[in-house]
């Protein structure tokens, strides 16, 4: 089937990669600019994973053995803001760009130079922010979520050099968001209807224009930080007639969007994986772009709910608290979606269906808690507790990482027209969701019993579960070098896969012969092909 | 499966251990107030709908999982789209939330809602200690993380276990939070520098305390006994070293608690109007600044590099009293305020920043820093 495509290697163009370094830094390909990103954003993990290592190690057990309080603080922000800003955001549109262009027949991104801009800004992004544990007073301490006055007047001179840091990294966003929208668009298959869009590509396109809303109000927030702490101006400081409670308002207007900025495409490529290896269409196609649409919506107004303690009104209260439990219909729709088009299916567990099949449980497990978190007397008690931090470790580590994981061993044999090892990936796969679970379940019990989150050193009645969560991390962690080695033994040793290694994957990426072209669709794909790719027939 | 193996594993190594069984929590605890059961009950019972669902949708996956693999012949039905499913899975959570709503509302009201408070406690957050002030008995004291959780925090193990055999270690401080019991009490809580938040998981009153704006909330405890909490909001370097310890007390004894304050108001006002020794100023001095200061300018006086001054050697411990005096009593910059400290616990740690570390400052009596507030 693979020969049969409209798009055969029309390669005797001048088009192909320069040789040499020179290649990346000039890249304009989206099949580039999708590696380069992949690549970063996997080093950013590991330095974000590095820092988490150091939490837990602290964490071992009872006492300060390897870190003052102050360096403590600056690795719980530090881990936050990498893994979040340079891990998973970026591995997202790196695979936006390698896929997106594939998947609607397209030759490549619509605007490839913004995409190389897009993408150089992060290196240089990330330097400046790890650059500031180097700095006099330390790196930023005040958590990921940079509370002021703590991260204005309370905070160390470095906090300016974050403050530009957050604003390169929302640019990059924003200009990859516009990127996505406008080759969505735009340069789809003139035959492609945006219902006959694959669910990976409606995510995203929803996902663009979360962060094009949100990214502005996170702009925004910095630029307050930065003239209250230089310039005089008093937005966050009550003696000066402003609020350190708006500060929060407008952290957590873009906060929420962006939590679902890190799910949505995620919910994208469980949708492939499932109908692919249950040998199944997806159950209900247009439910899960209207689903998914809801869950961006209601994203926009349910952000006080992370400051259910700041001194709200109970009117705003209870709206804050139906808005969000509200959010638990769509996502329940997308989780039944998943679990009827396994029903009655012909399944098969190869490595990608192992990670889709955990993240719909471990992603479930996250949205329970959510729930519960959401119910505003009950969120007494958990609020800015380790519950919190078991909470949004199972929505983004298996949520949003284990989506990005599915998604690499899926397609990687499309990447690089190389198959990778079965048995080593399913080992993988074992090791690491029996370690994340040590590392973030027994959380829940820790902060259920009272432990609160970002402290360096607890009480005695805690250092059993520290004790069990941090021996889960380090094989988590550890679990990533089988990771790194599987993949990179792929690129280099694999076996030659086929166009379409899954025998019942669809979407118009798997029609493209392998070793993939250097442009993907020279001439769009028909009416007929796009319709027997679809995934709604 | 595997993921019920891990439960299970980490559910038996704590069994396993018998000391953790006496004061270990898996549950949210039931607290002493009615609000705190209250709480309890509607966490439990949101878990609880959501282990039925769990166990309806994992339950319906793994049958799936077990049944319809293509190894064991399943062969792929073609069915999808059904307005009638997709209409149910989507109403039957709509009336599943309303349930759970209607309870969460109620709780929500009852807390938020007091009419009356028959006393009131004022809780100030500082960077890293906390400040209650009984405005009606004119009682007013701070209280610090404990002496003996501050010595071994570096320490061995073992020093931690002898220490706080008790299992206090963190959850201890000097002075304790003496409140009533059956009494209605409302907290009005607010921060003197960065947001804190005043915890005690027993009162099941968890309220932030931001700069500049006075939150409220109340509690009405009902079992006497000691309740210790943490403050919950990241506050900086020794956030994680500023516990709460309440006592709930009879009415009795909390009448005699208030009257032996009290006293010691006043006698603390009278030692306030002597001279005092250097070498009195300097002992006391050393307890204040270990409890007060050594937190952000060490207890060996050599601050943090870029961040906290040090007291070695300082331009302001070795110059004149008056811009000292001025300092630690209103504050500058990052310099929080304290001038709820006494005339003579302020003297006496000015004194002995002035007189130790190699200092050469001259020494402060209680009396010049009742002529300098």
């Amino acid at each position: 089937m693979s020969s049969t495509t409209t798009a055969a290697a029309h390669d005797h163009h001048h088009h192909g990669p320069e040789k040499g370094l020179l290649r990346w830094v000039k890249t304009t390909n989206h099949k580039d600019i999708g590696t380069l990103y992949l690549w970063f954003s996997f080093v950013m993990f590991l330095i974000g994973g590095a820092f988490a290592m150091g939490i837990r190690s602290e964490l071992l057990q009872p006492g300060l053995q390897l870190f003052e309080p102050q360096m403590y603080n600056q690795l719980t922000t530090m881990h936050g803001l990498i893994m979040v800003f340079g891990a998973i955001m970026p591995a997202f549109v790196g695979l936006a760009n390698w896929l997106i262009p594939m998947m609607v027949g397209a030759p490549d991104m619509a605007l490839p130079r913004m995409n190389n801009w897009s993408f150089w800004i992060l290196p240089f992004a990330g330097t400046i922010l790890l650059s500031t544990f180097f700095m006099e007073g330390g790196a930023p301490a005040f958590g990921w979520t940079f509370y002021a006055p703590l991260s204005t007047a309370f905070a160390p001179d470095s906090t300016d050099f974050f403050i530009f840091a957050i604003h390169l990294l929302g640019f990059s966003s924003i200009m990859g968001a516009i990127n996505i929208i406008a080759t969505v668009l735009n340069m789809k298959a003139p035959e492609m209807r945006l219902m006959d869009m694959p669910l990976f590509v409606w995510t995203w396109l929803i996902t663009s224009f979360l962060l094009i809303g949100a990214m502005p109000v996170l702009a925004g927030a910095v630029t307050m930080m930065l003239t209250d702490r230089n310039f005089g101006t008093a937005f966050f400081d009550a003696t000066g007639g402003g609020d350190p409670v708006m500060f929060q308002h407008i952290f957590w207007f873009f906060g929420h969007p962006e939590v679902y900025i890190m799910i949505l495409p995620a919910f994208g490529i469980v949708s492939h994986i499932i109908p692919t290896f249950a040998r199944k269409p997806l159950f209900g196609y247009s439910s899960m772009v209207y689903a998914t649409a809801s869950i961006a919506f209601l994203s926009y107004i349910v952000w006080a709910h992370h400051m259910f303690l700041t001194g709200m009104p109970v009117a705003g209260e209870l709206y804050f608290m139906y808005a969000t439990m509200l959010i638990a219909v769509p996502t329940g729709v997308k989780v039944f979606n998943w679990v009827a088009t396994m029903w009655r299916g012909s399944m098969t567990f190869e490595t990608p269906m192992l990670w889709a099949l955990s993240f719909v449980i471990l992603f479930t497990i996250g949205g329970f808690s959510g729930l519960m978190l959401g119910i505003v007397p009950a969120d007494i008690q958990y609020h800015d507790t380790y519950f919190v931090v078991a909470h949004f470790h199972y929505v983004l580590v298996t949520g949003a990482l284990w989506g990005i994981i599915a998604a690499v061993f899926y397609w990687l044999p499309k990447w690089t027209g190389k198959m990778y090892n079965e048995t080593l990936g399913k080992v993988h796969f074992w090791w690491a969701l029996v370690s994340v679970n040590v590392t973030f379940f027994p959380q829940h019990f820790l902060g259920l019993a009272g432990m609160p989150r970002r402290i360096p050193d607890y009480a005695l009645q805690f250092a059993d579960f520290n004790y069990i969560s941090s021996i889960g991390s380090f094989s988590f962690a550890l679990s990533f070098l089988l990771f790194t080695y599987i993949v990179v033994d792929c690129i280099r040793n694999g076996k030659p896969a086929d166009a379409r290694p899954w025998e019942s994957a669809k979407g118009l990426e798997w029609t493209l012969p392998v070793p993939v072209a250097y442009h993907s669709f020279e001439e769009p794909p028909t009416r007929a092909e796009i319709l027997a790719e679809s995934q709604h027939s | 499966m595997k993921l019920l193996l891990t439960l299970t594993s980490a559910i038996t190594a704590l069994l396993s251990s018998k000391s953790v069984l006496a004061e270990y929590g898996l549950n949210m605890t039931q607290g002493i107030t009615d609000i705190s059961k209250d709480i309890y009950g509607l966490h439990m019972m949101v878990f609880w709908v959501c282990v039925a669902i769990g166990v309806v949708v994992f339950g319906a996956m793994f049958y799936s999982i077990i049944a319809h693999r293509k190894s064991k012949g399943a062969k792929a039905a073609h069915f999808h789209e059904s307005t009638t499913v997709e209409f149910l899975w989507t109403g039957i959570p709509i009336i599943i939330l309303i349930a759970m709503a209607i309870p969460a509302s109620k709780t929500l009201i009852d807390i938020e809602v007091l009419d009356k408070a028959d006393m009131t406690v004022k809780v100030t957050g500082i960077q890293w200690k906390w400040q209650y002030d009984y405005p009606e008995e004119g009682i007013s004291f701070v209280s610090n993380l404990a002496q003996s959780s501050r010595d071994v925090v570096n320490g061995t193990p073992e020093e931690r276990e002898a220490v706080n055999n008790d299992d206090t270690y963190l959850l201890s401080v000097d002075k304790h939070l003496v409140l009533p019991v059956d009494t209605t009490i409302r907290f009005l809580i607010t921060s003197s520098d960065v947001i804190h938040s005043w915890w005690v998981p027993e009162f099941a009153v968890k309220q932030d305390a931001n700069p500049g704006f006075i939150n409220d909330a109340w509690a009405k405890p009902t079992e006497i006994g000691t309740y210790r909490g943490q403050c919950a909001e990241l506050c900086g370097k020794d956030h994680g070293f500023m516990p709460i310890v309440v006592d709930v007390v009879s009415q009795a004894d909390y009448a005699v608690w208030v009257e032996t304050m009290q006293a010691e108001k006043v006698a603390e006002l009278a030692s306030a109007t002597q001279v005092w020794t250097e070498a009195d100023l300097v002992a006391k001095g050393e307890t204040v600044y270990n409890a007060n200061c050594s937190g952000c300018h060490q207890k060996n006086g050599a601050g943090i590099p870029g961040v906290f001054p040090a007291m070695i050697g300082s331009e302001v411990a070795n110059g004149p009293a008056a811009y000292q005096l001025n300092l630690v009593i209103n504050g500058m910059g990052g310099m929080p305020a304290f001038k709820m400290l006494s005339d003579s616990d302020i003297a006496a740690v000015i004194t002995y920043e002035r007189r130790s570390f190699g200092n050469n400052g001259s020494v402060v009596q209680p009396s010049d820093v009742t002529s300098a507030r």
